[in-house]
């Protein structure tokens, strides 16, 4: 089968184009392995969208950045160059720093004004002065992608603070476009910080593993494996721990879990730092299996949004078992008909907003 | 300056500028007005109506690729042959195209709630984009050239200063028809939209109609401009069909004002020239070539959400020192049709055996009670007895899990608010459901909905002008009737809560009603105030009116009602006369507490 021998996954560009071949079980395991693959990772957005959307009304457009950013901070840390990012942290904690300082300052509360000059200012002078110190390009893999962790993460309290923050109680309508507006902001920044170039980093282990005929790259198992780590951690959490029980609440109702003590802003900066790390390991996870360009995140983004309008938003393994479907819709439509591979993954939201369609049974009221 | 005088100045000017200025600018001022006919329509969309669509640019691409296919095509198939002879033509065929696909999928999301619509429209967008640039058929990425110039009356309009003129007469006539149509009884539907689908549904408003009606009109503006782009450019290709475009026209929109006709233009003007200007600017600045404006775009997108949500529009409206003129009422307008009234003591609306469970709650158990036209009946009980669940059932808000609701012979549970509404019974609502940037007259207007006809094409082109005095007539009347005649040109949102109660009772009685439902009229009015609304009510009751009331204030309800039903824990626990249940054991238990 040398024809295939170029599929590694749905995001890569394919080299293959199967019109008019025969689909043989060897395929159909490789398509479906892909698929998969993808799958996994659409799955994360999907869960970090929706998680988002319950607790803060928020259609996060942005989700794909991060991945973006991942992938191009992880690879900038292995040529053994600081990453933009790094600063992007600096200024946007500088001004989430004044904004929320001068806030306190007016009410004369000085009490958090500590924490909040470590959090926005200290933490990330001292991030950028740690990467100017070491040797980049020489430490072990665990330890970029843990800078690349605390690089991007932090990103996504402050986004909320600075872009959701001021405008938490208006419509749906108005935040959907305020994410439209962090999405253009972040993706002019992408090209500015890491120029037009592509980038693919170095996978976590390499190699395959034979199971019987078929193998699958190791990259795959990581992916698989950390997505399912990843949903059963976020179960737990939601389940277990009061945080999560805490976000819960606000995502049933908002007013009711203030009433409780829940204060809407840490449960919204919460659930941005959860979808930021969520998007972040996106981004790490598929770093090594295709190329990534400072404008892949979006694309990849919103195939992780078909899925969680499959979940209607509000439901997690509905989204999740969405994902996989886009992901094998995916590959399988890149067999048979690769050039129309994006117009058929975006058309599936057709049959599933008719699907919804008929499964609502009231008119909703919105604000 | 009048209205009239002002647009006369504003054609003027535009009809001067291409002997005025360079042909640089008016280059410029085509792609404004191209973008200002989509953002016109985004502002019907989203200002407006509350939707909106990030896929205005695929539109855009619909009408432009359909004219440059068909005005190119050698050898188009004979039934078509007819369509490549005129851009006219052309324009007509991508018209009918856009409406499918809008009908299609706005269609899709009606059920769903408003965040659907720009989420399918993002996808759609980009799928449409990537067909653009796959379809050998559209010439790939290269897209397709050599499309001929659109002629007027043997006019070739091949020059950037003739076609300007096209372009301009079109954006004219959709600013001047969305504002024909906001102010009309369709438009009023419109904008109904932002107060709630509850109460718009409630007035008989069909509001599946009029979401699917302003998108498809928002895309047949953005399908239109594509004609234009097409023509102008004399080529096209898939890249000014993207979705980052879709994003531009509804940043447009917002910057010039989301909720203004005129904003929409403002905004596209701003946006086109701040987009050349960073694009020469940003470069130099930054050394080497890249997307740094869409960085600038994006934080002040951000800015005016955050401080200025209203645009600019308003801004130039306080520059201006220009105010809304109120509307003329023309005394003379002939009154509206009345309804038949049901003759006296008859029986107008039965609730039988009438149950509604949440999951495990049983909400309303067995309810049973029949009113008669010409009677004031007042639903009483502890909060939580299930009360405002019955008015939801008997409205059609909500449907009884079993049990049956006939209201003027007619079996109506399950039945949708509207049609029920047509039926003649209308509502006020507990928590007011009024739209408060809106005129007093024109809220009441929004009772006579299905008293009107007047459908979207008349009221854009104001052929249904005798028609709209009457139904402001109307409305007037209905103020005057509960004394509210000197705040008619005010915004609704500026009165006392106890006012906005009456200007509710007076939108629903324009509805002419045979049955009145009011939830809690007289919470929040002053002595005089409720004793004037007593008053009302029963000169409705001797005109024939039925009126059921949920009301907690016992001496309004005692000296006015005729009889009234007594609900606790869903179920009905007494009827009768209102001396009767004042004396009623379970009564007095339940409201002070049983005696052990």
């Amino acid at each position: 089968m040398p024809l295939i021998s170029n599929i590694r996954c749905g995001l890569v560009v394919y080299v293959l184009d199967g019109e008019g071949s025969a689909l043989d079980a060897g395929i159909v395991l490789i398509l479906g392995q892909d698929g998969v693959t993808s799958g996994a990772i659409y799955a994360l957005l999907a869960l970090a969208l929706v998680l988002i959307f319950s607790v803060t009304r928020v259609i996060f457009i942005p989700q794909g950045e991060f991945i973006a950013f991942a992938a191009l901070t992880l690879a900038a840390l292995q040529a053994g160059k600081v990453p933009a990012t790094v600063w992007l942290l600096v200024a946007m904690g500088a001004f989430v720093a004044a904004i929320d300082g001068l806030a306190n300052l007016r009410d004369r509360d000085t009490e958090g004004l500590g924490s909040l000059l470590g959090w926005n200012v200290a933490y990330p002078l001292a991030l950028a002065a740690l990467l100017y110190s070491v040797n980049l390009g020489e430490l072990a893999m665990p330890l970029q992608i843990a800078l690349t962790l605390a690089i991007l993460v932090p990103l996504g309290p402050m986004i909320y603070r600075i872009a959701y923050q001021p405008i938490a109680d208006t419509s749906v309508l108005v935040l959907l476009i305020a994410s439209v507006a962090v999405h253009l902001i972040l993706t002019g920044l992408g090209l500015v910080f890491f120029g037009a170039e592509g980038v693919r980093t170095a996978p976590f282990s390499e190699g395959n593993l034979m199971l019987g005929e078929v193998s699958i790259s190791l990259q795959t198992l990581w992916v698989v494996g950390s997505s399912l780590a990843f949903i059963v951690g976020l179960y737990v959490f939601f389940s277990r721990s009061l945080y999560g029980k805490a976000l819960r609440a606000t995502a049933v109702n908002q007013s009711g879990a203030k009433l409780m003590g829940i204060s809407p802003v840490v449960a919204g900066k919460l659930t941005f730092l959860l979808a930021a790390l969520l998007g972040v390991f996106s981004g790490l996870l598929i770093g090594p299996i295709t190329t990534i360009y400072y404008d892949t995140g979006f694309l990849i983004g919103l195939k992780g949004f078909v899925a969680a309008i499959i979940g209607g938003l509000a439901s997690y393994p509905l989204a999740a078992a969405g994902a996989v479907l886009v992901g094998l819709l995916e590959s399988f439509s890149s067999f048979w008909a690769s050039a129309f591979k994006e117009v058929l993954v975006f058309t599936l939201i057709i049959p599933v907003l008719l699907w919804r369609s008929f499964n609502s049974h009231h008119v909703e009221d919105e604000e | 300056m009048k209205q009239s005088v002002r647009l006369l100045v504003v054609l003027a000017v535009l009809a001067l500028v291409p002997a005025l200025l360079p042909p640089y600018y008016v280059t410029l001022l085509n792609y404004i007005g191209i973008s200002a006919l989509v953002a016109v329509g985004l502002v019907l969309l989203t200002g407006v109506g509350g939707l909106t669509s990030f896929g205005q640019a695929a539109f855009v691409g619909v009408g432009a690729y359909t004219t440059a296919v068909l005005t190119t095509a050698d050898n188009l198939p004979g039934w078509l042959a007819w369509a490549g002879q005129s851009p006219w033509l052309a324009l007509i065929v991508g018209l009918v195209i856009t409406a499918t696909i809008a009908l299609l999928l706005g269609s899709l999301t009606l059920k769903l709630s408003g965040h659907y619509l720009p989420l399918g429209t993002i996808a759609w967008g980009i799928s449409l984009y990537f067909l653009f640039g796959t379809l050998e058929s559209l010439g790939g990425h290269s897209g397709i050239t050599g499309i001929p110039p659109i002629a007027i009356f043997g006019w070739t309009l091949d020059e950037g200063g003739e076609i300007y003129y096209l372009i301009w007469a079109f954006v004219m006539a959709a600013v001047i028809t969305t504002q024909n149509l906001l102010d009309s009884r369709e438009g009023r539907a419109i904008r109904a939209l932002k107060g709630g689908v509850v109460m718009a549904e409630a007035m008989g408003v069909n509001t599946s109609r009029s979401r699917i009606v302003i998108f498809v009109i928002a895309a047949l503006h953005a399908s239109a401009a594509g004609w234009l782009y097409a023509h102008m450019q004399r080529l096209v290709n898939p890249s000014p069909f993207g979705l980052h475009h879709g994003i531009e026209y509804l940043f447009m929109a917002v910057v010039g004002g989301a909720g203004y006709v005129w904003g929409a233009v403002i905004g596209s003007g701003l946006v086109t020239l701040l987009n050349q200007w960073l694009q020469d600017w940003l470069p130099k600045l930054f050394g080497h070539a890249g997307n740094y404006e869409i960085i600038i775009f994006g934080m002040l997108l951000l800015l005016i959400l955050h401080r200025a949500r209203e645009g600019m529009w308003p801004a130039v409206l306080r520059v201006l020192r220009i105010k809304a003129e109120p509307k003329k009422l023309v005394d003379t307008a002939a009154a509206l049709p009345r309804r038949t009234m049901p003759t006296r003591g008859e029986v107008i609306l039965e609730v039988k055996d009438v149950t509604r469970r949440f999951g495990g709650l049983v909400a309303n158990n067995q309810m049973n009670f029949n009113m008669h036209a010409g009677e004031i009946l007042a639903l009483i009980g502890p909060n939580g007895a299930g009360k405002s669940t019955m008015f939801n059932q008997i409205s059609g808000v909500d449907t009884p899990t079993s049990g049956q609701i006939v209201f003027t012979g007619k079996a109506v549970a399950g039945h949708d608010s509207r049609e029920i509404a047509r039926l003649g019974m209308s509502r006020s609502f507990q928590h007011v459901r009024l739209l408060p940037r809106m005129s007093v007259l024109e809220n009441v207007a929004i009772g006579t909905h299905q008293r009107g006809s007047g459908g979207v094409f008349p009221s854009a082109w104001r052929l249904e002008r005798k028609e709209e005095e009457r139904l402001l007539a109307e409305a007037a009347r209905q103020i005057r009737r509960v004394g509210l005649e000197e705040h008619m040109h005010e915004e609704a949102g500026s009165l006392s809560l106890g006012q906005q109660r009456i200007i509710e009772i007076a939108r629903a009685l324009a509805a002419d009603p045979c049955l009145l439902l009011l939830d809690e009229p007289a919470a929040g009015l002053r002595f005089k105030e409720k004793e004037a609304l007593a008053e009302l009510l029963k000169k409705l009751k001797a005109e024939g009116v039925a009126i059921l009331l949920v009301e907690h204030d016992m001496d309004f309800v005692m000296g006015l009602v005729d009889r009234i039903v007594v609900m606790e824990f869903g179920e009905k626990i007494a009827e009768g006369l209102p001396e009767e249940i004042q004396q009623n054991e379970r009564v007095l238990a339940a409201y002070l507490g049983g005696v052990e």
